[in-house]
């Protein structure tokens, strides 16, 4: 492997958990959805170069699906249901912004000393990769639980299977069954989430999920 | 297998019959007829999982048949057929009192036949993909059911569910992800490095480090879909707040399919000798569920969220066993994890019948079931003495043989485990007195019941409790040799 194409692809997918630390501070949901695209955008590079690197002509299937489904569908819809509910302006009182960053840079470093240390043995492009990828799944994980408010949950949910796309295509040679998979199971997920709002928005006038609380079976 | 001229291949059966029924079932409107295709559809799906027993084709890449996923089978079929029988009668109450309507459940029997579909996909899987798509499936079939009323509580918890369920399913993926990593540089890149049954043969060459890093996701991802604390927080919403027989279904089947691909990847690390041992990981998953599932009973005031929480108590113990391993843990497992299905879904059965009688799931408002509905009453009686693990019920048997098998081996866990079934014993019956007993409440309307799921299953709980035919004990213990 040439230096280039490792360069190249440690830089995109070093990229990818950058944006994921812009999603972290996010405060307002139209500028969240803005950085989601972002983070979609580079992912689609990144798969992109992958299969240029891997001379696997079918991630560019995979790569072409993130950037038409993940960086413009969604989050163009996703900003007109947040309009149509009227809840695009509100500001989500976030776990403070320096928390929320020292703990990311604690879970990259977390997954840094886990993966590069079990991974020793693989080619060094899969290492970092993966690497990377843990990292941006554990920054999804934790931007859902920081979150109250239902959109940016999922969000955090979408950037997180955005992580495991990269894992996945790191993953020299990886059946393509799986990527069809992962994109058949966001657009499967979208739907619910979809009518999940909709829902939501009817019955409770609010997609704050601390107010959903309030009806928990047991304290009825 | 060939029949009259026709090559008929049951594993396609398993898939088909309920694929086919699901398409029927979104068409077809009239509810009397979709409810009794139901019924049909899943009795076929029995006939060819049994079937399964007696001729079994050539494993490929993507589907596999062995002595294992043949037990589970044949189980997931059979509950899954009796509670489409329970189901119509549900249903048609639901419907009476117009808590749903014709759409809803058109969609709902559809879905039952895709849950169906998507378990089944999972058990015959032989390629980890494959495997982690079905039951990623199955989870959102049965997130769809539990939103199913529309209510306050069922959407919040068909939300949490479906959060806590993806990223669960997630964390699963990058553990399937990294197994193959790990199988890669030995077998090659392709189809073949996600195959089970080429995985399992060439395991030993494996780099363990990177083994024991998946096997923490695969246990932490599929751990969630087990219900095992603390990554339970699903459970009991979903178990409350959804239909009924979606209750039955997701206790007595759901969770073990998840605990079957677990299982999976547990014989996985096994052939690798110098990954890490998942004994002890599931050893201490399975106790704190137990322990901490047999507190939480004491404080229910649902009935339904009252038998989730004795679901994730069982399951403990059956992760326990397994863990443990060895032929006699893994034999007790086995059972335990049969009984539970039988037991749980016939309580569940009952619960359904006496929550659309009282027109509640309070505790509180309920009360001398006997009195009232007596054939109710006592039915329900008898499921929790079994579940509890009285004897001469199949459940004591099971308990009663992970118990010992533990205290030759580790009696220090066997007291741990001990505490935990006794905890869990006096809650259940302290809420069992309370709805069973006393001065009758609520209304004491006749029901309109089917009998008939409930008390087969007790009648097989009853029966293996008291004599195990000698064939049902080889086969358990053959399939707890491949268990390791």
């Amino acid at each position: 492997m040439s230096n280039i194409d490792f360069d190249v692809a440690h830089l995109l997918a070093g990229s990818l958990v950058l944006v994921s630390f812009l999603q972290l501070y996010q405060d307002r949901l139209y500028a969240l959805l803005n950085i989601y695209a972002l983070h979609a955008l580079v992912l689609a590079t990144s798969v992109a170069w992958q299969a240029f690197v891997q001379d696997a002509p079918h991630l560019y299937v995979t790569a072409l699906i993130a950037l038409i489904f993940k960086a413009i569908v969604i989050p163009v819809a996703l900003h007109r249901i947040i309009v149509r509910l009227g809840i695009h302006r509100e500001i989500e009182t976030v776990v403070g912004v320096g928390p929320a960053m020292l703990a990311g840079i604690g879970l990259v470093a977390l997954s840094m000393v886990v993966m590069l240390r079990v991974t020793q043995e693989a080619d060094p492009l899969a290492r970092e990769d993966l690497a990377f990828a843990l990292s941006v799944v554990l920054l999804g994980l934790l931007m859902m639980i920081t979150r109250r408010n239902a959109v940016s949950q999922v969000v955090g949910f979408m950037s997180l299977e955005n992580g495991l796309v990269l894992a996945a295509t790191g993953a020299k040679g990886m059946p393509l069954v799986v990527e069809i998979s992962i994109a058949f199971s966001i657009l499967i997920a979208f739907i619910v989430i979809g009518i999940f709002l909709f829902r939501i928005r009817e019955r409770f006038d609010t997609v704050d999920v601390q107010v959903l609380d309030r009806f928990r079976g047991d304290r009825r | 297998m060939t029949i009259a001229g026709v090559t008929f291949n049951p594993i396609a059966g398993v898939l088909l019959v309920p694929a086919i029924a699901a398409a029927l079932l979104a068409l077809l409107p009239a509810y009397r007829v979709t409810a009794r295709l139901n019924v049909l559809a899943t009795a076929l799906t029995l006939i060819c999982a049994v079937s399964l027993l007696f001729g079994r084709p050539q494993p490929n890449a993507y589907l596999l048949l062995d002595d294992l996923n043949g037990t589970f089978i044949v189980l997931t079929t059979f509950v899954g057929f009796t509670t489409s029988i329970f189901s119509a009668s549900y249903i048609s109450h639901e419907l009476d009192i117009g808590r749903l309507t014709p759409p809803f459940v058109r969609f709902y029997h559809a879905m039952y036949q895709v849950l169906m579909f998507a378990m089944n996909l999972a058990l015959v899987a032989n390629n980890i993909g494959l495997m982690w798509v079905a039951i990623e499936l199955a989870t959102l079939t049965t997130v769809l059911m539990v939103g199913i009323y529309r209510t306050h509580e069922a959407l919040e918890a068909a939300w949490k569910y479906f959060i806590l369920g993806s990223v669960g399913i997630a964390l699963a993926l990058f553990g399937t992800i990294l197994v193959y990593m790990a199988a890669r540089p030995v077998i090659g890149e392709g189809l073949d490095a996600m195959v089970w049954s080429v995985l399992v043969a060439r395991a030993s060459a494996f780099d363990p480090a990177l083994l024991d890093v998946a096997f923490v996701f695969l246990l932490l991802g599929y751990g969630t879909k087990v219900g095992l604390a603390p990554l339970h927080a699903w459970l009991p919403d979903a178990h409350a707040e959804g239909p009924t027989p979606i209750s039955a279904v997701l206790s007595g089947l759901l969770l073990n399919v998840a605990l079957y691909a677990l299982l999976r990847f547990k014989m996985l690390m096994a052939a690798n000798a110098a990954a890490l041992a998942p004994g002890p990981l599931m050893v201490t998953l399975g106790l704190l569920s137990l322990v901490f599932a047999a507190f939480m009973l004491y404080r229910r005031r649902d009935i339904k969220r009252l038998f989730a929480y004795s679901s994730i108590e069982h399951m403990g113990i059956i992760t326990f066993a397994f863990g443990m391993g060895g032929p006699l843990a893994n034999f007790a497992g086995l059972l335990h994890m049969t009984m539970h299905s039988l037991t749980k879904s016939a309580i569940f059965f009952a619960v359904g019948h006496v929550a659309q009688v009282k027109g509640t799931q309070r505790i509180a408002d309920m009360g001398g079931l006997t009195e009232t509905h007596p054939v109710l009453g006592w039915g329900l009686i008898l499921g929790v003495v079994a579940i509890a693990g009285l004897p001469p019920l199949g459940i004591f048997m099971s308990e009663f043989l992970v118990v010992s098998s533990t205290f030759a081996r580790a009696p220090l866990l066997a007291l741990i485990l001990v505490f935990g079934i006794l905890v869990g014993l006096a809650a259940l019956f302290l809420r069992l007195n309370s709805i069973a007993f006393g001065e009758p409440r609520g209304p004491a309307g006749k029901a309109e019941a089917s009998y008939v799921p409930m008390f087969a299953h007790l009648a097989i709980v009853l029966a293996a409790g008291v004599y195990m035919p000698p064939t049902l004990v080889a086969w358990f213990q053959n399939v707890a040799g491949l268990l390791g």
